[in-house]
């Protein structure tokens, strides 16, 4: 007894919650550790790119052409004479911004519109759910082209649409995951507390349905990433000289019989990028499924 | 030569944190026509035990350490996976606790039921089918001929147990392994299975593996009792010997913890609390209204434990539920102190939640898993403004010292308690905001019986200490017996008697109570079981 008397919270040993479990279990799954180091790796380059790229990313050579890898240009450049690595750095940035920011606005409007449907349930529930059944069977690419013929290309607008459309499928899990932990007790024991609804969601649910959520949101990047790739090889995404990974790769595939090069790094870097975001997400799901912590 | 003779039967599972001894050398035999009961606690590694026997235990992460166990002379230890897939089914049938996830929900029970038969025996689908029809007639199922042809869900819980029980023997077999095969069931109905089980045994001379928690449960029909903790067995011997002459401190322990007597000091209240008047909670169910709680009044008076009684489906936890706001009430009227609670909204009402609270039955589904103790504590503290940030640290030490729960693990997580231990996290929860009123619904019946014991004692000392005024939901009679100054006893939704927990116990006056108590499992344990 003696010893347990403690007098105050921070003497007390701290526990382990079940995201710490989760992680523990995450740092044995060397795929999902070589995913997140890559795209950490990837993260901290393009964050610096300014600093560190070789050229400037508008610096031509027009004498030079595009020239093959070599001591002075590691990865070629493009009929400009621009140098390609500078080029996939900066497409990079882009890329990555696209990927993360979109997945971002769709998750924050997603997990809200879905754990109040989820919560609220009975005719707010079926109203909201079909409105996203309305915009599910919307066709996507005539709403983009719409949105960039009205308001011109924009990169804001284009997270947005992007956003706009995957938060549908994050609305829908959450949805889901929602209306099966309002039947557990804790919920009800948060409503006989008193706490209001909106609490209840903040504190109680969200935080409990985050798994399948966080999986899928790492499933996602990719797949926006590879939409902006599309709509940049479509002439409908990122404007030049701003480049993306998708734009080069466009590009690379109009040259690639005489220039293989500017298609097969762009590619590279994307295919990489996409695999180690899949890694990693994989590696989540099976870290934060709860039936694999009861070993 | 016994039937099965199991020798130093030891099993651990190698788990990343180590290797776990679930068997540590256990002994025991099955006489033909015997029922041997293995009794245990979770955890205690009676189902791993015969599991292993049977190559049912997934190995790795299971380990078959050693022993052997005979069956028929062969060792089941030995064989291989096919040998044993000759043997389960045939020789050994097993039934669970849960029918309906061990029988095929799209399957027809008459196409189940002759599996085994078609497949081990090679028996025309003709023949098996009307062997099906002669056993379900044998376990209590009426009309055979057509119900042979119904799915799982058409049955009840009671009836997909006799179902699976016909299934079992549809072999014939030597040994049947029943694992909790009462514990999902209503008192009555469970009454009936032990009966059922019983007489099948005796008339068919097979020997009967019993596991179970619960001692009282296998009073009535055990022969040989081997007690099970951490892995080996305490003790074992005759059903005379175990409940007359318990030796080991731990069978006493799970003897004591049987509840049995009414509640030491009654106290007559007359201060009405709580007055509920023709409450209706009533539910729709895709078209159909199902009235759960329908026409009940009743008073429950300051500073008494009520106790409410039912089986599943008599509307208990719903009249619960409907006292603290938690399902919408369709009508009638719930008097708090002289407040409608019925028609309280917004402020008022969130006011009035902290007046009364509740405790819940699983502890393991009533906490939330991504929150400490100290923040599930703390929560409704700082929400009902009763603690600021500065001071809910001391508040919420000293419920843990409330509850029982040592200080030092207060920024520990649910997962790394014991269902006991969490269950008084959940006690502390409810009691935070001092309420005057609390509703426990089932608060021990997913517990092990030596920790339901403690709870209990628990809730006895804390509604003394706070005042409480409590109603106590539950099925289990003995449970509410102990603890509740008067009884209601619920029926499909309505109340059929109510009275002091003396009386209704000695003198019920309604059939159907004196059904319910007639169903209490450990009649031969007489009223008090003796300890030495």
């Amino acid at each position: 007894m003696n010893t347990d008397v403690i007098t105050d919270i921070a003497q007390a040993e701290e526990g382990t919650s079940l995201w710490q479990d989760a992680w523990v279990r995450l740092r044995k799954n060397h795929l999902a550790v070589f995913g997140l180091v890559v795209l950490v790796t990837m993260i901290v380059i393009a964050l610096l790119t300014p600093w560190i790229a070789p050229y400037a990313y508008d610096a031509q050579n027009l004498d030079l052409g595009a020239s093959p890898p070599s001591a002075a240009h590691w990865l070629g450049t493009d009929v400009f004479g621009r140098d390609l690595l500078t080029q996939i750095m900066y497409g990079g940035r882009i890329s990555l911004a696209v990927g993360f920011i979109a997945t971002s606005v769709a998750l924050l409007i997603g997990v809200t519109w879905g754990a109040i449907a989820g919560y609220v349930g009975g005719r707010t529930d079926a109203i909201m759910m079909r409105l996203v059944d309305i915009l599910y069977a919307l066709p996507f690419m005539i709403f983009i082209v719409l949105l960039m013929v009205v308001f011109g290309r924009n990169m804001v607008l284009l997270f947005l649409a992007i956003g706009a459309v995957e938060w549908l499928t994050m609305a829908r899990i959450m949805r889901g995951q929602v209306q099966s932990l309002r039947q557990q007790e804790f919920v009800e024991a948060a409503v006989s507390l008193g706490l209001s609804p909106a609490t209840i969601i903040r504190r109680h649910l969200v935080p409990n349905a985050l798994g399948p959520i966080i999986v899928y949101t790492t499933l996602t990047i990719p797949s926006v990433m590879l939409l902006e790739a599309f709509l940049s090889f479509l002439g409908l995404g990122i404007q030049p000289p701003q480049t993306s990974w998708g734009l080069l790769i466009s590009y690379g595939a109009e040259t690639m019989e005489e220039y293989p090069w500017l298609l097969i790094y762009p590619g590279l870097t994307l295919t990489i990028t996409l695999f180690s975001l899949n890694f990693l997400g994989d590696g989540l799901r099976d870290a934060l499924d709860v039936r694999g912590s009861k070993d | 030569m016994a039937l099965l003779e199991v020798k130093d039967l030891a099993v651990s599972f190698v788990t990343r944190n180590g290797v776990n001894k679930a068997v540590d050398g256990i002994s025991f035999s099955v006489e033909s026509g015997k029922i041997t009961a293995i009794i245990g606690e979770s955890g205690s590694g009676k189902s791993v035990a015969c599991y292993s026997m049977l190559g049912l235990v997934p190995m790795p992460p299971g380990r078959i350490d050693g022993g052997s166990a005979l069956f028929n002379r062969q060792d089941l230890l030995q064989m291989s996976e096919s040998e044993l897939r000759k043997i389960r089914g045939r020789d050994i049938a097993m039934i669970f606790q849960d029918p309906m996830t061990c029988l095929n929900p799209y399957m027809r029970i008459g196409e189940q039921m002759i599996e085994p038969l078609v497949y081990h025996r090679g028996v025309s689908k003709a023949e098996a089918m009307a062997r099906a029809v002669e056993l379900l007639g044998e376990v209590g199922i009426r009309d055979p001929e057509t119900t042979v042809n119904n799915y799982p869900h058409e049955f009840s819980g009671g009836m997909r147990q006799r179902v699976m029980i016909a299934m079992a023997l549809i072999n014939e077999p030597k040994l049947l392994i029943a694992d909790e095969p009462t514990t999902a069931l209503d008192v009555t109905i469970q009454a009936q299975i032990l009966q059922l089980i019983a007489d099948l045994q005796k008339s068919r001379d097979i020997g009967v593996i019993f596991i179970s928690h619960d001692l009282a449960v296998v009073a009535d029909i055990a022969d040989e009792i081997c007690v099970m903790q951490t892995g080996t067995i305490v003790e074992k011997g005759d059903r005379a010997a175990i409940f007359d002459h318990a030796e080991h401190p731990y069978t006493q322990k799970l003897l004591a913890a049987i509840p049995s007597g009414g509640k030491e000091d009654t106290v007559e209240h007359d201060d009405t609390l709580v007055r509920v008047e023709n409450l209706r909670t009533w539910f729709n169910a895709e078209g159909q209204i199902v009235k759960a709680v329908d026409d009940v009044s009743f008073d429950i008076r300051r500073g008494e434990v009520l106790g409410l009684v039912g089986e599943s489906g008599s509307g208990k936890s719903t009249i619960g539920r409907s006292l603290l706001r938690l399902v919408p009430v369709t009508g009638g009227t719930v008097t708090f102190d002289d407040t409608d609670v019925t028609a309280l909204e917004g402020r008022a009402l969130k006011d009035m939640r902290r007046r009364m609270q509740m405790i819940f039955q699983d502890p393991f589904a009533s906490l939330n898993p991504r929150m400490t103790v100290f923040d599930t504590l703390a929560e409704p503290l700082l929400l009902h403004g009763i603690e600021n940030r500065k001071s809910v640290a001391q508040a919420v030490l000293k419920l843990m010292d409330d509850v029982g729960l040592v200080r030092s693990a207060v920024r520990k997580y649910p997962h790394e308690f014991s269902g006991g231990q969490r269950q008084r996290i959940a006690i502390g929860r409810a009691l935070a905001t001092r309420p005057e009123f609390v509703v426990a619904d089932e608060p021990v019946s997913a517990l092990d019986v030596t920790i339901q014991a403690q709870i209990l004692e628990l809730m006895q000392e804390l509604g003394r200490e706070y005042g409480l005024t409590m109603l106590f939901v539950s099925h289990d009679l003995a449970v509410v017996r102990h603890l509740a100054d008067r009884i209601i006893v619920l029926y499909q939704g309505r109340i059929v008697e109510e009275g002091s927990g003396e009386q209704l116990f000695t003198t019920p006056r309604e059939a159907y109570t004196q059904q319910l108590l007639s169903a209490i499992p450990g009649h031969s344990l007489g009223s008090t079981p003796a300890v030495s």
